[in-house]
């Protein structure tokens, strides 16, 4: 309270040269900060109950109503339903505003295959973006290819470009990954800024072509539409392929890797051939999603690939739990939703934005919906056993 | 009999500190040897190398693969060395914690099956299958060493001993020719160190392994072990039958006086 006392308290009025005490401002603050610091003493004492209720009991994992595997397919199957008729009910704005929170979960997916599933922490994810985003504006810009046509080229080239980076990084670690992968993003910002003469510099390339529809001509709401289900169809092919890359032997791999690297090496997984793995599954999606941007905004510039970007998309994957595809959606809706709908609070982004992953790391490090391991199914493999 | 692990003269030198000098150790078919030694003798760093996580300074480690010709290991990446048919469990336990119990068995089938990043994604009928032969044979082994009623627990939430057991199980999945034990009884009461003796003597026979195993639990090495080593500062001082082991003065003296009479 002391330390806020200047900030809050102490109004300088630099026309009339007084100094205006602002009393009712600092009871404010010490009032609330008296509320703050009861309700974390709360929450702390009520996190160490769980854990003490939780290592008193028998160590039986909780089944939460999640294992339940028709609740999960219809609440999915309904989440499904309900985006595929959004365009029709909302505006162009509004369809806007999904279609970047779209983007942002297949960004977040990817990465969530780096960071949650392999545990390595990676910074310059927004650069893959770019890769992507260029790939397709100079690519058309250049040599007039459509967007069908370097869809995949984008993604396979962000591929490529996150192999490429794995190999100088392969026996980095934790920080040190995490500054080599940051200063790879800046370099490619560097470039895409600097290269004026191809890239356009900072003022970016403009006139992207939307994606065609068999040649038919749309209206600028109607390519929207068609923007939008691209996304959409591109957000579920990204989550199918990222859940179904977890539960086999590829991303097993992956996540021992992240477990225990000696361990893993002495199962008999290959490490290296891992990491590249898990750098070039992950930074695809960000290669894809980019192409996906470049048409959509029809323009792009440096500025859209700055490392505020790469931070986005990390917290949307810690935030909503890592290594859980389920949580990055829920990441995404929060980082991404919520402040377009809370346009009145925009003023305290960012403060709220840190306040709420401080309370993250304090009392939920695992996200908000924490990635579980796969549940088995062996009971027939039991009986099986059982009757020999 | 064939000698499976042929390790000939390995030294092994971090900067200065020399952690191994001039061991040889053979192991043959279907045997159980043990490696023994005071705190700081240069066991685990012997199994470092063997395994190829180090790379020795000097000597040469020869494995015999099942129905095949010694292999060269020096320089080897630990995994390949895996692939060939050799496990090991770890002194200070490293399981994938966050993974459940099944599952980590399920990662030491890695290197005998092959779907990839196409299969894992596309699901042929032939991934389907491989991918419940892994269950199916993960789940066998956790019910032979008695972990099945965890297999959907977390590795991290098991009990202490019953993780090591689990370190034993994932090994296994391996299929290895010769499995290494790293001080498997470690903080285990002398009922888990009992049911550990039977289960090392049971799996031995079950897969037909040589196992190599460190321990600090006397009776344990001197009832289970066919042939010791005894290992100081870095140096082979003894090898032979327990009796004979029991009996060297060199040994009496640096680490076996108080079990004698044990
Ligand atoms: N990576 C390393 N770098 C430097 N020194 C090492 C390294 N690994 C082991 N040492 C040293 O080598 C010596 C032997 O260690 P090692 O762990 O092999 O002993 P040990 O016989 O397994 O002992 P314990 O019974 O305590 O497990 C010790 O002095 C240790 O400090
Ligand atoms: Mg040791």
């Amino acid at each position: 309270m002391l330390l806020t006392f200047p900030l809050v308290g102490v109004r300088f009025n630099p026309v009339e040269n007084i100094i205006q005490w602002r009393w009712r401002n600092l009871a404010l603050v010490g009032i609330g900060a008296f509320v703050l610091s009861a309700l974390w003493r709360w929450a702390l004492a009520r996190r160490e109950m769980v854990m003490v209720s939780a290592a008193g009991q028998s160590s039986f994992r909780q089944r939460s109503i999640w294992d339940n595997r028709t609740l999960r397919w219809s609440v999915g199957g309904g989440v499904v339903a309900g985006l595929v008729v959004v365009p029709w009910l909302v505006s162009t704005y509004q369809t806007n505003i999904f279609i970047s929170f779209l983007l942002y979960v297949i960004l977040g997916v990817g990465l969530n295959i780096v960071v949650g599933v392999a545990g390595l922490l990676f910074l310059g994810y927004a650069a893959f973006y770019a890769i992507g985003a260029y790939a397709y504006a100079l690519l058309n810009h250049y040599l007039g290819w459509g967007f069908w046509a370097v869809l995949p080229l984008g993604g396979a080239l962000a591929a490529v470009a996150g192999v490429l980076l794995a190999f100088p990084v392969l026996r980095l670690r934790g920080d040190y990954l995490a500054i080599v992968t940051l200063g790879f993003g800046e370099i490619v910002r560097l470039v895409l800024e600097n290269w004026s003469s191809f890239t356009g510099g900072p003022s970016g390339i403009s006139n992207i072509d939307r994606p065609g529809l068999f040649g038919q001509e749309l209206s600028v709401a109607g390519t929207n539409i068609y923007i939008y289900y691209i996304v959409l169809a591109m957000t579920l092919l990204t989550l199918v392929v990222a859940e179904r890359l977890k539960d086999s032997r590829v991303g097993r791999a992956l996540q021992a890797l992240r477990e225990d690297e000696v361990a893993c090496q002495a199962m008999g997984i290959d490490r290296v051939g891992v990491k590249l793995m898990a750098f070039g599954l992950g930074t695809a999606w960000a290669g894809f999603a980019g192409v996906i941007f470049a048409a959509k905004t029809t323009f792009i510039n440096p500025a859209s690939f700055t490392f505020f970007e790469s931070a986005i998309i990390l917290s949307i994957v810690v935030l909503g739990g890592m290594g859980s595809n389920w949580g990055v959606i829920l990441g995404a809706a929060f980082l991404v939703l919520l402040p377009e709908y809370l346009r009145a609070f925009s003023e305290y982004r960012m403060i709220l934005f840190a306040v709420a992953m401080v309370l993250m790391m304090v009392f939920r490090p695992q996200g908000m919906i924490p990635a579980r391991s796969r549940q088995y199914p062996v009971e027939d493999a039991e009986r099986e056993e059982g009757g020999r | 009999m064939e000698a499976v692990l042929d390790v000939r003269s390995v030294s092994m030198n971090f900067g200065g500190l020399r952690a191994l000098s001039d061991v040889s150790v053979t192991v043959r078919e279907g045997e159980i040897v043990a490696i023994i030694g005071p705190n700081g003798a240069g066991k685990t760093t012997f199994f470092n190398c063997v395994t190829s996580i180090y790379t020795p300074s000097e000597g040469e480690v020869y494995f015999t693969p099942r129905g095949g010709t010694p292999v060269r290991l020096n320089g080897m990446k630990p995994n390949a060395v895996t692939a060939l048919g050799m496990a090991r469990t770890f002194q200070n336990i490293r399981l994938f914690r966050n993974m459940s119990v099944l599952e980590n068995v399920m990662v030491a089938r890695h290197c005998r099956t092959r779907a990839g990043i196409f299969g894992a994604i596309f699901r042929p009928r032939w991934v389907r299958q491989e991918e419940a032969e892994i269950v199916r044979r993960s789940y066998a082994l956790l019910r032979a060493l008695g972990l099945h009623p965890w297999y959907n627990e977390l590795a991290a939430n098991l009990p202490y001993g019953q993780q090591r057991r689990l370190e034993i199980a994932r090994a296994l999945a391996t299929e290895p020719r010769l499995l290494l034990l790293d001080e498997p009884a470690a903080g285990m009461n002398p009922q888990e160190t009992a049911a550990l003796k039977d289960l090392v003597v049971r799996i031995r026979d079950q897969f037909g392994l040589a196992i190599l195993l460190i321990e600090h639990d006397m009776s344990m090495v001197m009832s289970l072990s066919e042939r010791i080593y005894v290992m100081e500062y870095g140096c082979l001082i003894a090898e032979g039958t327990p009796q004979e082991v029991r009996r060297d003065p060199r040994v009496i003296k640096a680490y076996l006086g108080e079990v004698d009479h044990a």
